[in-house]
């Protein structure tokens, strides 16, 4: 076979496919069989390359081309002039928002510059789909080397002499966790892989299994050799069609290959993986709730200890493991504890996965070392806030950690680190939020979610987040009072103190922090009834601008509930007191007289 | 399918699929390696570029030399097509005319392996913008 010149890697992840990353494929591979050029050029849908603010992104090799926002359309002048012609299509390359510059590779990109890649290694190079492009990227050589090489306790002290913690969030050593399930005495032990994503803006383990999925199939091989399993579960949640269909292309390769299934390249260790479905249920992110729910039974918490490491799934020693974990292992066996100790902080060591979202540039998937500081990341490789807004904060760990601001620009980011100042790492959702987003709102956002995903079983979570939810639902329409903000604080203590699992237990963290961070704005809801961002409805007053009011009437016939007043020829005034804020008075105005505004002192009129 | 039966076999079957896969690996550290760059316009292409760019792509692979072969557009030299350029690691690039199967050989054996200079260059004669 002739080897193929040219490849066009183009991303497959769910974010490009929603933006036609489809299409464009199709009409490529149709543009070169019309110029012949089948047999030159390959095709290759990939996962995700993370840029997915610029998405969908087509990236032509061996030069290495990186074109952003590629549409259907584009696809024949980019074979007529990249390919034939050998000119780059300059109109589609990335344009370095600084300098207004065109920057034909992802290198020069700020947005790449700062990342270093060990669990998104093969994300955007490989086609997950076909198995003999991961094993060309080492897929399974890592699985070869612990079974031939190694023991159980070898291998289990890599993990652990690397420092590698769970990526989940908890961040607790995975070695340790290995050794305590290989430790427990059972017939039947169990590898289970937690896909079960749930923090709101999220996505990188969806990304992994969707972009590399033979990583995460071997890990579990290698922790199964560890721990003595023969069966691995993955729990992944329904509402990921691609990345479960991508999963079972894998298996199923890697089954044909002999690389999962019985008597693995000859040593006797057998190894097979299921999928288990979720219905995605934020709780069953816990893993009690996460074995409770493979059981078939409700996804609910029980108390620890029994650690699954001791008695898990059907009541056996059971290792569970996030995906980003997991995607981090194989890796450090074939590069040693030592190569991955080097990267991070002191406690903290490899690299993490965040999610960006928000109001920021840049919105994706990026893999940066541990330590490096949210200024690095918003402002380097996020491209600052969206629209040159003024930064206000970020929130991050997703529901269960907190909203860091301005101050904590520079603190590099660690496990530890960010739970001393309020937040957590959670599973690496990163929020950014600017001047225009309301704290008590945001705060009220993230307990809404956890009102709607308590399981229920105990009181504090159940009951006590109902009653927070409530009291933010009163500060924001403009009814709360000074007690208000006491009770939120100290009912978040009880909750954190007393909830069952940790989904309760750190359920009131977006309160806390938003109220040790944004005291003020909490006082100016409460206190002068105003909402500086302009976002609650309740704290936002229609008023007439005197100068331009001609006295037309026409708003005073309009008001519903006739808070209007004036005489004909007169400018006119609203009682705020009557006023529903209703907006018709300010649609039907035909001088633009009535504007809406936060800045409004009540007691003055 | 053939199943992988021991590490040696999947060590095996690494290389064999490396070499599909290699287009990429290289393509990160493109700037380290042998750049050649073939003009494949009308004229470049009348005069048996292709060919020549087949030659390249197939004998720096046997010959084990890491190289990185695009096509380009005409580069004025029509002249003397077909032409190439080459860039080795740390050096300007040179260009190189009348290149055929033969010429492509010797530059190989001569200009990319030892960096000495082989007849038929063609001395740069123009700026260009970027």
């Amino acid at each position: 076979m002739a080897k193929f010149k040219s490849h066009i890697l183009i991303c497959g992840g769910t974010g490009c496919q929603s933006s036609n990353s489809e299409a464009i494929l199709n009409n490529l591979e149709r543009e070169l069989a019309t110029k012949g050029l089948i047999e030159d050029v390959q095709v290759i849908r990939t996962g995700c390359f993370g840029f997915c603010e610029k998405g969908p992104i087509v990236n032509v090799l061996p030069d290495n081309t990186f074109y952003v926002e590629v549409k259907p359309d584009d696809a024949q002048e980019i074979i007529d002039e990249h390919i034939i012609k050998g000119r780059r299509v300059n109109r589609l390359l990335y344009v370095n928002p600084e300098n207004e510059e065109h920057i034909p590779d992802s290198k020069h990109m700020g947005f790449y510059k700062k990342q270093l890649r060990i669990a998104l290694r093969n994300c955007g190079l490989v086609d997950p789909e076909n198995i003999e492009e991961s094993i060309a990227h080492d897929a399974y050589q890592a699985l070869g080397k612990v079974l031939t090489e190694m023991s159980q306790n070898d291998a289990i002290e890599i993990i652990k002499k690397s420092g590698l913690r769970g990526r989940g969030g908890g961040g607790f050593p995975t070695g340790l966790k290995w050794e305590i399930t290989k430790n427990s005495v059972s017939d039947k032990k169990y590898v289970v892989c937690n896909a079960d994503e749930g923090d709101p803006g999220a996505f990188m383990d969806r990304s992994i299994l969707e972009g590399d999925p033979h990583s995460i199939l071997e890990a579990m091989a290698i922790c199964g050799y560890c721990i003595g399993a023969d069966e691995g579960l993955i729990y992944i949640r329904a509402e990921y069609p691609l990345a479960i269909k991508r999963l079972k292309v894998a298996i199923k390769q890697a089954e044909e290959y002999g690389l999962l299934g019985s008597d693995i390249m000859g040593t006797g260790f057998n190894f097979k993986i299921k999928l288990r479905y979720g219905a995605g249920a934020f709780v069953c992110g816990e893993e009690t709730s996460l074995i409770h729910s493979m059981e078939g039974k409700r996804g609910e918490p029980t108390n620890k200890p029994p650690f699954p490491s001791v008695s898990g799934y059907l009541q056996k020693p059971t290792n569970v493991n996030n995906v980003e974990t997991f995607a981090n292992v194989p890796a450090i066996i074939l590069k040693g504890a030592e190569w991955f100790s080097s990267i991070g902080t002191e406690k903290s060591k490899g690299t993490k996965v965040f999610a960006l979202a928000g109001k920021i540039n840049n919105v994706g998937l990026i893999e940066v070392p541990m330590g490096i500081t949210l200024r690095e990341i918003i402002f380097e490789i996020g491209g600052g806030i969206k629209g040159g807004k003024k930064f206000k904060a970020v929130q991050t760990g997703g529901p269960s950690g907190g909203c860091l601001t301005e101050k904590h620009l520079d603190t590099p980011i660690d496990y530890d680190n960010l739970l001393q100042v309020g937040s957590m790492m959670g599973s690496g959702g990163m929020i950014v939020m600017d001047e225009d987003d309301c704290m008590v709102s945001v705060a009220k956002f993230y307990l809404d979610f956890i009102v709607e995903e308590s399981c229920g079983k105990c009181a504090p979570c159940r009951i006590g987040n109902k009653r927070l939810n409530e009291i933010l639902s009163k500060i924001c329409d403009g009814n709360g009072t000074q007690e208000d903000l006491e009770r939120l604080k100290n009912l978040s203590n009880v909750i954190k103190d007393t909830s069952l699992c940790g989904l309760g237990q750190t359920s009131p963290n977006p309160v806390l922090s938003t109220l040790a961070n944004f005291q003020e704005e909490y006082y100016e809801h409460v206190h002068d009834k105003k909402c500086r961002a302009g976002h609650c409805k309740n704290l936002l007053y229609y008023v007439i601008d005197p100068e331009a009011c001609i006295g037309c009437m026409l708003c005073v016939r309009n008001c519903p509930v006739n808070a209007i007043t004036g005489e004909r020829k007169q400018s006119h005034f609203i009682h705020q007191e009557i006023c529903i804020k209703c907006g018709a008075c300010m649609e039907k105005c035909k001088f633009d007289a009535i504007s809406l505004t936060s800045e409004y002192a009540m007691a003055e009129h | 399918m053939e199943k992988i039966k021991t590490l040696a076999d999947l060590k095996l079957k690494q290389e064999k699929f490396r070499s599909q896969v290699e287009l990429r690996s290289k393509a990160s550290r493109a700037e380290e390696l042998v750049q050649i760059k073939v003009a494949m316009a009308t004229c470049g292409i009348a005069s048996g570029a292709k060919e020549v760019m087949e030659f390249f792509v197939e004998e720096l692979d046997k010959r084990n030399i890491e190289a990185v072969v695009t096509q380009t557009g005409c580069m004025g030299y029509c002249f003397a097509e077909p032409t190439i350029e080459v860039t080795l690691f740390g050096k300007d690039p040179v260009v190189f005319g009348y290149v055929d199967v033969k010429k492509a050989d010797e530059i190989i054996e001569r200009y990319i392996k030892t960096g000495e200079l082989v007849d038929g260059i063609i001395p740069k004669n123009y700026e260009s913008i970027n």
